[in-house]
């Protein structure tokens, strides 16, 4: 992936407005975070392959760290801390947040046909 | 037999007792049970990302069991998932294969005591397809515990490997993990005046193998 050029990103959001997209949306912290440190808690949450519409699309950012925010007929589609995106097989928006290791802590992907389960 | 969830499980939890067994010229078959697709290690630098994540994997997985000289079945479940799968059709699933291959050892996690919910699923539904077994044909099952206080609360496993013999074996198992393993490589070389430390610090951590003898 490549660090996220907010012009090309926010581009490639609109194309997938009032369409029906499928969404995956992960935030991670990792499985082993209260086995290294007991202070720590293990939290993360994913869906993947909800199918979603939505009318307003917006990526905002301070040039290191991005929020997009997805406006939906009935709600939002939020994600935070992405830095880096990628079009995957030409068509899947992928926008992932990584810490310095480069390991991946909040993904939010769109795309018009279901992920690969 | 070693039945764990993940591409590198085998290679950090077992590779120095697989490569013992192989060299006594023991059969070995792995048996993972996803291509860990959630993982979050991408690489460092980063070069997988969600999806491309499981096809590296699943290369890198093919590429230890090469190193390690060993069969490899993927069983196809997704990773963090196999807590939620239905417990007896997976053992179901396994028992099926304990029967085709028929090992004389099956090596697994120790269920509550192995830390990632997959590692505690697959243990216990590998336990249970032992135990659907007929006695008589059940193999030997090693269960390997991870938690910090293991020791504490099960007692002297029952099974000790040094495996320093076979360390450079092990480290080859990890390295074709590229994707996982390379995090921790970067901070070898970081630090790279205390080197000689770190990889004794290593072989004390991944320098044996422990396992528990289950009791059916």
């Amino acid at each position: 992936m490549n660090p996220i050029e907010i012009e090309s990103v926010q581009q490639q959001l609109e194309s997938f407005i009032d369409k029906d997209v499928y969404v995956h949306l992960e935030t991670t912290n990792g499985a082993y975070a209260s086995h290294f440190d007991e202070k720590a808690y293990n939290v993360g949450a994913y869906i993947r392959n909800a199918q979603v519409k939505f009318s307003q699309a917006k990526i905002v950012g301070n040039g290191k760290s991005y929020r997009v925010g997805l406006k939906m007929e009935f709600g939002w589609i939020y994600a935070e801390g992405l830095t880096d995106w990628t079009i995957h097989e030409e068509k899947q928006l992928l926008l992932a947040g990584h810490d310095r290791e480069g390991r991946l802590m909040v993904s939010l992907e769109l795309s018009e046909v279901p992920f690969r389960y | 037999m070693v039945i764990y969830p993940h591409p590198d499980d085998e290679s950090f939890g077992a590779a120095g007792t697989i490569t013992k067994f192989r060299e006594e010229g023991v059969p070995v078959t792995y048996l993972c049970g996803t291509l860990g697709e959630m993982g979050r290690n991408m690489g460092s630098p980063t070069f997988a990302n969600r999806e491309t994540l499981p096809e590296i994997r699943k290369e890198e997985l093919i590429n230890a069991c090469e190193a390690l000289d060993i069969e490899l079945q993927m069983l196809g479940y997704r990773d963090k998932t196999l807590e939620f799968e239905d417990r007896q059709m997976v053992a179901n699933h396994l028992k099926g294969l304990l029967e085709d291959i028929n090992p004389s050892l099956v090596i697994t996690h120790y269920p509550e005591h192995a830390v990632h919910p997959d590692h505690n699923a697959l243990g216990a539904a590998a336990i249970e397809a032992v135990r659907l077994m007929d006695e008589d044909k059940r193999p030997v099952v090693w269960v390997q515990a991870i938690t910090n206080n293991y020791d504490e609360e099960l007692g002297k496993p029952d099974v000790r490997n040094d495996v320093t013999a076979y360390f450079d074996q092990k480290m080859k198992a990890i390295v074709a993990h590229k994707s996982q393993a390379d995090g921790i490589l970067g901070k070898f070389r970081e630090n790279s005046e205390i080197t000689a430390d770190i990889e004794e610090a290593a072989k004390q951590r991944l320098g044996t193998e422990q396992f528990y003898i289950w009791n059916y």
